[in-house]
This record gives C-alpha cells, structure tokens and sequence, in this order.
C-alpha cells in the first residue's frame, strides 16, 4: 500500500503547479504508471479519491492512468522489444544482457483545470 | 480550460535526497545495504549471523525499519553494534527522507558498512531508492518457489539474493533449482548465495561478497580524495 504515499506526492505536485499557474480547480489528471513499477492502478485510483474528498482544488478531477509496458533493450544486438512475462532475454539474439528502457515511468503526464 | 504539461517523476523527492545520502557515503567510504524480503524470511536472524561473522574486521551499523515494533532492533543491539531504529508508524516501506536523520545517530567517520533492514515487504521497498550501494533480497525456501515471478522488481533491483532456509528443503516441495533459474531470469547478474540463518550455514561466500565491496568503496574513496 505504497500507493497512498505516491498519490500524497502527486497531490503536492499538482498543488505547487497549480499554484504557479493560478490554477482553482482541477477537472482531469493524465499519470503514466509503467508496468514494472509495483503500483497498482486501482490502489492509486483509490487513494486519489480519498485525497481529493472535500479538497477544493481537486474534488471534481477524474484521474486516468495510462500503462507503459515494460521495455527492454539488449545491449549486444541494440534489439528494442517488449518484455512479457519477466522474461528478461533478448528474444532476438537469446543473451542475457538486457537494460530495461520502459516500464519504470511514474509521472503526471499532464493536467486540465480552471 | 488550461492544460499543463508537467513530466516530472513522482518519486523525485525521494530520489533527489537519496542522490543526497549517497554522496554523503561516499564521502565517508561507507558501503551501504538495503535489505529487503517479506516478513518472516529471516532478514533479521541473517542480519544477525552476517553481524555474527564480521564482528572484529568490519566497523557496522544497522538501521532497523520496522513499522511499530522495536524487536528487531534489541536483537541487533544485542550484538554490540549501534542501531538505529526507524518506526515507520503503519508505511509499509522506508525511504530517502526517513534515513537522513537517522544518520545524525551515528558516527560517520568511524563506520565501514551501514545496513539498513527495510520493511518487510516484497512489493513497495523495491520502488524507493534509499541512497544504498546494493540491494540485497532475503528469499526463504518456504515461501515458494513461485515469488521470483510474483515480485519480480525486488529481485531485478537487487544484486544479490540470500536464498534462506535450505535446512528445511527436505520438509517443503520448494524446487530450489527452478527458484533460482527464475532469479536468473529475471535478473541475470544476480548473485545467489544458499544459506541457512538458523544453522548459521553457507555465509563464508556472501560474507566474502560483501568484504569486497566494503574494500572496493574505501579504494574508491581514497583514489578519489588523492590530489591529481
């Protein structure tokens, strides 16, 4: 349930920049959550909804989540390809040596507001 | 309408003091663990016969993660190392933020190795950079040989894992081979070492291990300090 303390500091993020751009109500939040993160969509679903209870600036947003599957890249053969089920060879040259290049993202993408 | 556009990590708190903690070893040369399993793998009884086996070669301290207890942390005291404990007061993990103070509790200069027992958890530590040098995974035979698979950030972060237990393998229905051909899936570099805590068994490897790298950071630290 680390959930709750990543959405704490989506809230402070979207509060700051709001902030910035005089920004009083926020109607909809865009987070990219790659696959190898270990959120959970629905926990973090959840816990935007317990912040934005009787808070102003957020009550009425809707918040999307977008999924970035998870991205290798095989550092002998530069093969880029999705990786699937943890299986972490490369499918192209069969060697172990892969960097992972997706699927950490955690980040707002964007917002809209008034 | 307005639409803005912001891209910054959400973990960027944490990691920009976590970059802050680990210039801060660094600095002092000290080689730091994060030490991670579920609960009850025995990270702590591990963590003791590691103590147990460096006591007298290396200067350590522990920092003790636990979310209300303080019974980890009697039992490493119990060792004659300083400790210090963090209760994270129902969070399920540890991070950047809560280690820095804990370090005003101890003496930098005249430490070697600082390893931090994180949260039992296999899920929500593995996403918190905490400033180590190397994670370290705690995986016990008991739990089955399925966890690789279910948890496997933890296992592609960490550099080593302690596969715990194997005293008991001939009472489970755990495949160890198949556990660590998984580990190696999923994290190829990663090194395995079988042991058993309780019969304080198969630690000479890891304790090696781990010697090195102390070793290697207080070269790294002395190369760097040398005027050019």
């Amino acid at each position: 349930m680390h959930e709750l303390s990543l959405m704490e500091s989506v809230v402070r993020q979207l509060r700051a920049s709001a902030a910035e751009n005089d920004i009083k109500k926020i109607t909809r939040v865009l987070l990219v959550v790659g696959k190898m993160t270990m959120a959970v969509p629905d926990a973090l679903q959840f816990a935007f909804e317990v912040l934005q209870k009787e808070d102003e600036l957020l009550k009425d947003a809707v918040l999307e989540i977008r999924d970035e599957p998870i991205r290798g890249e095989c550092r002998d053969c530069h093969h880029v390809f999705d990786i699937e089920n943890h299986e972490f060879l490369c499918p192209s040259c069969s060697g172990p040596n892969v960097k992972i290049v997706g699927g950490r993202e955690l980040y707002i993408d964007f917002y809209e507001g008034d | 309408m307005v639409k803005v556009r912001l891209a910054t990590p959400v973990l960027q708190e944490n990691n920009e003091v976590a970059r802050e903690n680990r210039e801060r070893f660094r600095k002092h040369g000290i080689f730091v663990l994060n030490l991670m399993s579920s609960p009850g793998s025995g990270k702590t009884s591990t963590l003791e016969r590691t103590i147990g086996h460096l006591a007298g070669r290396l200067r350590m301290g522990v920092i003790e993660g636990d979310i209300y207890t303080t019974k980890d942390a009697e039992r490493v005291e119990a060792q004659g190392v300083p400790v210090v404990q963090i209760n994270t007061a129902g969070s399920c993990h540890l991070d950047a933020r809560m280690i820095r103070p804990a370090l005003e509790d101890f003496d930098l200069d005249n430490l070697d190795l600082l390893i931090v027992e994180n949260v039992g958890n296999l899920v929500c530590p593995a996403e918190f950079d905490l400033g180590e040098d190397a994670r370290v995974a705690v995986l016990s035979i008991t739990e089955g040989n399925d966890k690789p698979m279910k948890y496997p950030l933890v296992f592609r972060q960490s550099e080593v894992v302690l596969i715990n237990k194997v005293d008991l393998l001939p009472y489970t229905d755990c495949d160890i081979s198949q556990m660590e051909r998984d580990l190696k899936l999923i994290n190829p570099e990663l090194r395995l070492f079988r042991v058993s805590a309780r019969l304080d068994e198969g630690f000479e490897p890891w304790i090696e291990w781990l010697q090195k790298k102390v070793q290697e950071k207080k070269t790294e630290l002395r190369t760097r300090s040398q005027p050019l």
